[in-house]
């Protein structure tokens, strides 16, 4: 590993005025990279100035119709009213449902509480549909669903060699099979205290 | 219809789902030919995203074929072949007034902080994904556009997100003539704002990561020096080093939610959800980049805070530059570098994935195996 203790003494920059020397010139560049400096002038690039009136979108309505509310749609506290279109995908059920709608109706998105209940919410919207699946013709599959059949051809060794992230990689599993034993430990438990008591 | 659904953290399926429904007057229903897993779709499947729910459908890059049009769609017919914008806009609000169509305030009542997105998560309007057979498109008449005939699926899959972002996210640095550009991530996004950087005029452009594949791909592809980041004991005085100890003047995030690199951050995290983000490589770029500096932040995070080093922010001077790509700006002048031959998007294609194998290319390209850098995702593929 190099050594990156700033060791050069002798050198002036930043302490003078001007910058270090490019290794190449614009004419050296733009012979090298295709396009280089096509952009050169902010005004050939469309994102400047970031704020502009008047481009032409396609849209033909000052305000949007109202997409129908076949259901009551959360929606966020800093919201005046429901926007025109919204997405139905997955509408609120069960108690991460209830946990959620809470989160929209008490606290606003500046508030933490608002986003940490919406990701306890993630967690139990998890586990009551692993719970739901057992009781379809379809069950979770924790093997296939995870995708780790990919790791089978793909050189699972090769592609981590040298990465930093591989020693972080390992709590993957844990997190994706740690509640699963966790729920079971709590289970086992909780049966056989009811077993007890019963006996007694 | 065939659907990739989310199951919870790790965990995906493809299922049978109703066919989308027309649902509001200027929605088309769109055949899904080509999709793609963005780097940022991660940060869903690993649960990050506040509101992800089980049963969603992911994927924000896809281009196809209209297969029906709502009753007020004027510039859109059955059998059109589209690419539609990872934003969903209405055109006309105060935002998209003013060109901020990723700030769009009539799609999202789930959040006004953040637009809509196709499939990523209520936090941007509980819209369902086009990693599907068939996907809901509202605003028909103003996000999809035809695609040229001049222009190939894969290239067009790419101008839907993953160019268009890093060709803005060059364009937020502010590169002036000669400027050192340092950009963090040699994912899809960071190639392209590396790519982009030169046409602006980059004197010097560096990009950072820890991956060779991808690294050389960052050197061949978008013509970059490289940095090795698990090679040097502090990136941050090799990247103050490499610039003559002054800095990059401008630093792009193009890594975001996920960065490693520093342990306590990507644990707290990534793995244990109680930061909207790891921001290891936005405090290596406040950090790396010279007083006075710009840091464009592509990268994407959640909406939880996150320990960013805003002191170093404030005494550097820095200018900190940031937003979702309004994708559809970009387009002409794109389209014009990709006529040109500037820009070919789909170099950086590593892996075709059948749709009923999404499972697995989730996993790979989480894992980062065989040298995955951009995965395709092809709805009835084999």
């Amino acid at each position: 590993m190099p050594d990156d203790r700033p060791t050069e003494r002798g050198t002036t920059v930043p302490y003078t005025a001007d910058k270090p020397p490019l290794p190449e010139t614009p004419d050296q560049l733009r012979a090298r990279i295709p396009g280089w400096g096509a952009d050169l002038d902010p005004a050939d690039r469309p994102a400047v100035p970031r704020e502009v009136r008047g481009l032409e979108t396609g849209a033909h309505w000052e305000l949007p119709e109202q997409q129908p509310e076949h259901q009551p749609r959360e929606r966020s506290v800093e919201h005046a009213r429901l926007t025109p279109v919204f997405g139905t995908s997955v509408p609120l059920k069960g108690l991460s449902g209830v946990v959620r709608r809470y989160a929209y109706r008490r606290f606003s998105e500046a508030r933490a509480a608002h986003w940490l209940l919406l990701v306890a919410a993630d967690r139990v919207d998890a586990v009551e549909s692993h719970l739901a699946s057992l009781a379809t013709r379809r069950p979770d599959d924790p093997v296939t669903q995870s995708g780790v059949l990919a790791e089978a051809g793909n050189h699972p060794v090769r592609s981590r060699a040298g990465r930093t992230d591989v020693r972080h990689q390992v709590l993957d599993p844990v997190l994706v099979v740690g509640p699963w034993v966790l729920a079971g430990l709590v289970v086992y438990r909780l049966g056989r205290a009811l077993v007890r008591r019963v006996r007694t | 219809m065939r659907a990739m659904t989310y199951r919870g953290p790790y965990k995906i399926r493809v299922e049978d789902k109703p066919m989308p429904r027309v649902e509001h007057p200027n929605d088309a229903i769109v055949r899904v030919t080509t999709a793609a897993i963005c780097g940022s779709d991660l940060h869903l499947y690993h649960g990050m995203m506040p509101d992800t729910r089980v049963g969603s459908t992911f994927g924000h890059e896809f281009v196809g074929v209209v297969h029906e049009v709502g009753p007020s769609v004027q510039h859109l017919a059955v059998g059109d072949r589209v690419m539609v914008p990872f934003n969903i806009y209405c055109g006309t609000c105060f935002f998209c007034a003013r060109g901020l169509y990723s700030n769009c305030h009539n799609v999202n009542p789930n959040a006004t902080a953040v637009g809509g997105i196709y499939g990523y998560s209520h936090t941007t309007g509980g819209y369902d994904g086009g990693q599907a057979e068939f996907v809901r498109v509202p605003f028909a008449d103003v996000g999809p556009a035809k695609v040229p005939d001049w222009m190939d699926e894969e290239d067009a899959v790419l101008c839907t997100d993953a160019l268009a972002t890093g060709y803005f996210g060059a364009q937020l640095a502010d590169i002036a003539e000669g400027d050192v550009v340092v950009v963090l991530g040699a994912g899809p996004v960071g190639l392209f704002a590396a790519r982009s950087a030169w046409l602006m005029g980059a004197g010097r452009v560096i990009v950072v990561d820890q991956i060779e594949e991808r690294l050389e791909l960052a050197r061949t592809f978008a013509y970059a020096e490289t940095i090795n980041y698990t090679q040097h004991k502090d990136v941050v005085v090799e990247l103050k080093r490499t610039t003559g100890w002054l800095g990059a003047d401008r630093v792009i995030d193009a890594v975001g939610a996920e960065a490693d690199g520093n342990l306590v951050q990507h644990v707290t995290s990534a793995k244990l959800k109680l930061q909207g983000g790891s921001p290891v490589a936005l405090n290596w770029a406040i950090d790396g980049v010279r007083k006075g500096g710009t840091v464009s932040v592509m990268g994407a995070y959640g909406p939880i805070f996150s320990a960013v080093k805003f002191g170093d922010a404030m005494n550097k001077g820095l200018t900190l530059r940031a937003n979702q790509a309004p994708v559809k700006r970009q387009w002409p002048r794109l389209f014009e570098h990709m006529r040109s031959g500037y820009l070919k998007p789909n170099d950086i294609v590593t892996h075709r994935i059948p749709l009923e194998h999404i499972a697995e290319g989730y996993h790979m390209f989480s894992a980062k195996l065989d040298g995955c850098v951009k995965p395709l995702v092809v709805p009835g593929g084999d």
